[in-house]
């Protein structure tokens, strides 16, 4: 699965910022989760390929990090903190509001394909507590009704 | 508008507009760079007024920032040196380094500029953790703006000094906060930390000299440039610790966020300023504090008494002040749950490089979860202190063990009743366990789609019977 043309402009754009080709990896794993939305094995190779890196390098790295999506997630990435303030703020209450709500289990992507939620390490939003994000977006401070009402409008959202 | 009175770091927050260059500009910003440029001071000069201001690194460590500026060898052999700005603020409480870039990104920018010219920098990156994306583009827009009023680039303000500087998003790895865990992962390959020596100041990125300071640290750089050194260490408890600071304040208080304040504030006036927090939230009191982020050891309410909030203060008090993240739990909280939930961050996040790290995390939560969960023995108490202490002390690459046993042993040594009970009667001592957010299981992974981290391979082996 190449990277279309368009992509790999912005990736030799990319590359003039560092001295090696391998500081571009984080930067490049982005840019194939923005393209394909997760990284494949297919991706991770387009990406070594690119890059004249090992394969196996790039799955070490790949795996290393959080962020990176080794499959494919809803459209909103729903991120639940559950770091020590967001904790003591209740954020076990919007977890299990969520998989009440959207009757999946954490990391399991509902079958119309609109949400995963997942639960996250501490995102700096400790003053806002509970702080959540959905793909890139703070929503910050959450409580119960707050989460009920964001999920409603994201669930009307058309397709 | 005016700054609010007295505020240094934060004083531009609120401004309408305060991420534009020109009202940065219109601030009196870039005026200290302009000055040096024009022949103010020397690189030299520069690094001796930041020695002289007695900074200390804002990240963390609290390391004279001019001292390791001075690392950097005179001759680099014909090496490029490195300045990276370490945006990687991931220590749960801690949330001032994101307020810092989201709302003043050139008070940074200039900072940076400033101490790349102390250290003869061509390149630096700012490495920022992949959540804040908003901050990301915001420093992008930023960059791009001094770009383009020639603060950046080839001969700056017509001088013979040149630098870039490149945003560099990190990915979900709390370790890439370490230094050379950062450095690591600004290569392209995992984020796990060097052994040291040799300090990145001699071998860092890419095989150069290297210094890595903390988005705080740099924006002290841009006032201690600009109103000199007397100035900077003029303010603070004393001449050890010096210059305005950034608390991050959360927990069980009537109003958290971020304040700034005298290096030294007593935690007190944090907690119940009319400034700052004031007071505990719906009357209660305090169990206890973690004055410095996750990894420093939790405080009574007793030993907040007399508390000033700065690396001396804090370290007297067997604590630190770390990333001055100040996170209240109040009577209802049950410590046994907040050690469970600490733990649990560290399990998840050890890079899995040193066996007592990458076996010991997972041990220390699973038998502090059993024990939360009424399950525990006696002997467990004794279990979780033997594990810590094999734990750190040098048996790892870094410190984020030594991290990792702060709030077990702080906790078991000032609040053995809480763990007593929960051995003795299964349940907590302190009140309900909704009072304390205690609602639901956390045994998600907290891997982003993401099950078969690499970090974490193996599954955490049975608890060895005490």
């Amino acid at each position: 699965m190449p990277f279309p043309p368009e992509v790999l402009e912005r990736i030799d754009r990319i590359l003039e910022r560092y001295p090696t080709k391998q500081a571009a990896l984080l930067p490049v794993l982005w840019v194939a989760q923005e393209t394909w939305g997760w990284i494949s094995r297919e991706a991770a190779e387009e990406v070594a390929r690119v890059l004249e890196l090992p394969p196996a390098h790039v799955a070490g790295v790949l795996t290393f990090y959080t962020m990176y999506n080794l499959r494919p997630v809803g459209r909103h990435l729903v991120q639940i903190c559950t770091s020590i303030s967001c904790h003591l703020a209740g954020a076990g209450r919007l977890i299990a509001q969520c998989r009440e709500r959207l009757g999946v289990d954490l990391e399991e992507t509902t079958a119309d394909g609109r949400f995963t939620v997942v639960e996250v390490e501490c995102i700096a939003g400790c003053d806002k507590a509970p702080s959540i994000m959905v793909n890139d977006t703070y929503h910050e401070p959450m409580d119960p009704s707050c989460l009920g009402q964001l999920l409603d409008r994201l669930a009307q959202e058309p397709a | 508008m005016s700054a609010p009175e007295g505020l240094v770091l934060l004083a531009r927050v609120g401004r309408h507009n305060s991420r534009a260059i020109e009202t940065y500009l219109a601030d009196g910003g870039y005026d200290a760079l302009r000055n040096v440029l024009g022949g103010g001071m020397t690189p030299e000069a520069v690094t001796e007024e930041v020695k002289k201001s007695g900074l200390r690194g804002r990240g963390g460590a609290g390391f004279p920032t001019g001292v390791k500026w001075g690392f950097v060898p005179k001759d680099t052999k014909g090496k490029p040196v490195y300045l990276l700005c370490n945006a990687d603020e991931s220590e749960p409480g801690t949330f001032k380094d994101r307020l810092l870039m989201e709302e003043d990104p050139h008070q940074l920018i200039e900072g940076m500029i400033l101490s790349a010219y102390a250290l003869k920098c061509r390149t630096s990156y700012i490495y920022i953790r992949g959540e804040f994306y908003l901050g990301a583009r915001i420093l992008e827009k930023a960059i791009a703006e001094a770009y383009a009023e020639g603060m950046l680039g080839a001969g700056i303000l017509g001088s013979s000094f040149s630098h870039d500087i490149h945003v560099h998003r990190g990915a979900g790895a709390y370790i890439c906060g370490e230094e050379t865990g950062l450095i690591e992962s600004l290569e392209g390959k995992r984020g796990q930390p060097r052994i040291k020596p040799p300090f990145p100041a001699v071998f860092g990125v890419f095989g150069a000299p290297t210094i890595v300071n903390n988005v705080e640290t740099l924006c002290c750089v841009t006032h201690i440039i600009k109103r000199g050194a007397p100035w900077f260490a003029g303010i603070g408890r004393n001449e050890k610790n010096t210059g305005p600071k950034l608390y991050c304040l959360s927990g069980h208080v009537n109003r958290p966020g971020v304040y700034e304040a005298p290096m030294g504030l007593q935690m007190k006036e944090l907690l119940f300023g009319e400034g700052f927090g004031q007071g505990m939230r719906d009357g209660r009191s305090v169990k206890a504090v973690i004055p410095g982020g996750a990894s420093a050891a939790m405080l009574t309410a007793a030993e907040i008494e007399d508390c000033p909030l700065d690396f001396d203060g804090l370290a007297a008090k067997k604590s630190m002040l770390g990333s001055a993240a100040i996170i209240v739990m109040n009577e209802d909280t049950c410590i046994v749950d907040a050690a469970v939930n600490l733990a649990k961050f560290f399990s998840h996040e050890s890079c899995g490089q040193c066996t007592p790290c990458r076996e010991g995390t997972p041990w220390l939560h699973r038998v502090l979860a059993r024990i939360e969960a009424g399950e525990g023995r006696v002997e467990d108490i004794t279990l979780l202190e033997r594990i810590s202490n094999q734990m750190a002390n040098g048996m790892t690459i870094c410190v984020f063990a030594d991290a990792a046993i702060a709030p077990v042993l702080s906790s078991i040594g000032k609040f053995r009743d809480e763990y007593m009970h929960h051995v003795e009667h299964g349940r907590c001592l302190a009140g309900p366990r909704a009072a304390a957010g205690g609602a639901g299981s956390f045994a998600g992974t907290g891997a982003v789609a993401n099950a078969a981290s690499g970090r974490g391979a193996h599954p955490p082996p049975e608890i060895p019977g005490a």
